[in-house]
């Protein structure tokens, strides 16, 4: 038995859905100044794609043992994941009232599970997440469920010779239940990810780990839509999907600015950016 | 703290050639004076803390005197074999920055807090563990530690930490000062959060309550004579860290007592519950939560006074 299929939703509602995500981010992020902004942008249509047409998840039963499972391994993207599941159904939308408040669960990273529905883990130290959904792989094939695995990677992230680690090994056990799917953003905190470790060629390196992979724009429904499914239709290699994105992707002045990394927007530059996310 | 922490290191890079810079992807811009003067020798050694723990190693042991920078848990725990292995067995002499140590990230989460790394690191046999309380304390003890033979970890805030010593303290590895005279009781802690106990103090002193209060510089190693010359003059202590109260401060002290011959001293260890915090807020706000902050350090020190047996 397979957990509850996604929904189905057009190119163009999809769309629909990642503008809301974003006037709401932008605006959450500026009241509660959390930063990380450009990070969660860069990760909207990936995250959409995956909760409304790839992942079997029951927002009412959230804890259903045969559901897949998605890691936010770049766990500082936490505030556009946590928009995604209020959206999505797994809490009220005023929960997020409370974000960045003293006292509140809702901050920067992800709290470990029970405190937050729909969240797999506890994230925000680079590298964990490949390797524990891996993990989480390998007991849904133990256990005889059907659950997939999903990691969302930040590019800066696989510096961590974790990512690796668990690369080799997802190989080497054929966990092909198992995709990881790279926001390929080009920046990391202080620097080009491609300047700083020698990244490139990214995809190749993963393909010569025994990995299936796949190069994508990472802004571009229909090609994620397609590499989710080819990497659900390969059966013996481990997927990773290499989604080239832009950080700070929808609001113009924003967009591979790595300050945004850090900043949160004043009540000038929130208005700005409401407004070119109203007129999209 | 951070900013005369990269001060300091570009007026070091400028004196000696021997001094490298290696940064876990942090510290964006904070370090660009010191790309000017030794351009060479500062490495982003990316989210890879592994990694650069080893390679530091190495460094120190062909001559070199690497500092490493990041984020406290991830210049600690993430790389902990790392740090026993190549820098405390090999006694490479590398110094070991972790910055926003304590509760300085505690909106960040259970991921960003460093609770534990006092603890852990005193166990590892020849590494220096320190806790400047303020900048100055930072600065002359990155300088001692660049000199010392043995490798030191060194915990440090983030910005805005007030000076909490005097013009004439005997700052450095080891080295402890009384930030302020008292005759009824001892507080003695490491790092910035000494200033909530010197505000307690402050707002105690009209009460009739006089409270001293020593700042040790870190917890290991521990300054012998001063402890010993306080333990003549005061009987009852409260230990104080921003740290979890499992090992750190507060057990080293009650070691060092048990230890030694001497008067009997009352100490109460103050520090975070042993417990992950997931209700999450500000430094300051978890500080308030935790009894840590000036007003509840006060209270539980007119309580101690209070209820100790006459
Ligand atoms: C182990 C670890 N080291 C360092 C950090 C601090 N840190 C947070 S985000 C980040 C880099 C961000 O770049 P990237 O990983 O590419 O993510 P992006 O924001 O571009 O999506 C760093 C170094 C961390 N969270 N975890
Ligand atoms: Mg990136």
């Amino acid at each position: 038995m397979i957990a509850t299929a996604p929904t189905q939703r057009s190119p163009a509602q999809l769309a629909a859905t990642a503008l809301t995500l974003r006037q709401r981010l932008v605006s959450t992020s500026a009241a509660a100044k959390i930063p990380h902004l450009g990070s969660c942008l860069s990760c909207v249509e990936l995250l959409v794609q995956l909760y409304w047409q790839e992942l079997h998840l029951d927002p009412a039963n959230p804890e259903d043992p045969e559901r897949d499972r998605f890691l936010l391994s770049k766990g500082h993207g936490a505030p556009i994941l946590f928009q995604v599941l209020a959206e999505r159904g797994f809490f009220p939308l005023e929960r997020l009232e409370d974000f960045g408040k003293a006292g509140s669960v809702f901050h920067e990273h992800p709290p470990k599970p029970g405190y937050i529905p729909g969240i797999e883990a506890a994230t925000g130290s680079l590298g964990h997440g490949l390797p524990m959904a891996l993990g989480m792989a390998l007991a849904a094939r133990i256990q005889q469920r059907p659950s997939r695995c999903y990691a969302l990677l930040s590019d800066g992230e696989c510096n961590e010779g974790s990512i690796w680690e668990a690369a080799l090994l997802a190989a080497s056990q054929k966990v092909h239940t198992l995709t990881a799917i790279i926001d390929f953003n080009k920046w990391q905190a202080t620097g080009r990810s491609q300047e700083v470790m020698a990244l490139d060629p990214l995809a190749a390196k993963w393909e010569a780990f025994g990995w299936h992979a796949q190069e994508i724009d990472g802004h571009d429904f229909a090609a994620i839509g397609q590499a989710l499914a080819a990497a659900r239709a390969e059966n013996e290699r481990p997927s990773v999907i290499v989604a080239h994105t832009v950080k700070g992707k929808g609001v113009s002045f924003m967009e591979d600015d790595n300050n945004w990394h850090y900043r949160t927007p004043n009540p000038q530059e929130l208005a700005a950016a409401l407004a070119e996310l109203e007129t999209v | 703290m951070r900013d005369s922490f990269a001060r300091e290191m570009t007026a070091l890079a400028a004196q000696r050639s021997d001094v490298t810079l290696l940064s876990g992807d942090i510290g964006n811009r904070m370090f660009d004076r010191f790309k000017e003067v030794a351009p060479a020798r500062f490495f982003n050694c990316g989210i890879a803390e592994a990694n650069m723990m080893s390679l530091a190693a190495g460094m120190a042991l062909s001559g070199l005197r690497p500092v490493i920078y990041t984020i406290t848990p991830f210049t600690t725990t993430r790389c902990l074999e790392q740090i026993r292995v190549g820098v405390a067995y090999h006694q490479a002499p590398v110094v070991i920055v972790g910055t926003g140590s304590g509760l300085s990230y505690a909106e960040l989460g259970p991921t960003h807090h460093s609770l534990e790394d006092m603890a852990i690191l005193r166990t590892l046999p020849g590494l220096n563990v320190v806790a400047p309380a303020d900048s100055a304390e930072l600065v002359a003890q990155l300088r001692e530690a660049l000199n010392a033979p043995n490798p030191t970890y060194m915990r440090i805030g983030k910005k805005g930490e007030p000076a909490l010593h005097g013009q004439d303290a005997r700052l450095g590895i080891g080295k402890a000062n009384l930030l302020r005279e008292g005759s009824d009781l001892l507080v003695v802690g490491v790092g910035p959060i000494l200033g909530e106990a010197l505000q307690a103090a402050e707002a105690l002193a009209p009460t009739g309550i006089s409270v001293a209060v020593a700042s040790l510089g870190g917890v290991k190693p521990l300054d012998g004579p001063f402890l010993a010359a306080m333990a003549e003059r005061f009987p009852h202590w409260l230990s104080l860290e921003e740290h979890g109260i499992t090992g750190g401060l507060g057990s080293a002290l009650l070691e060092w007592l048990a230890d030694r011959d001497g008067p009997a001293i009352r100490l109460r260890r103050l520090g975070v519950p042993d417990a992950f915090l997931h209700e999450l807020g500000n430094q300051a706000y978890t500080r308030r939560q935790l009894g840590l902050d000036a007003e509840g350090l006060a209270q539980t020190i007119r309580r101690a006074i209070e209820e100790r047996p006459q």
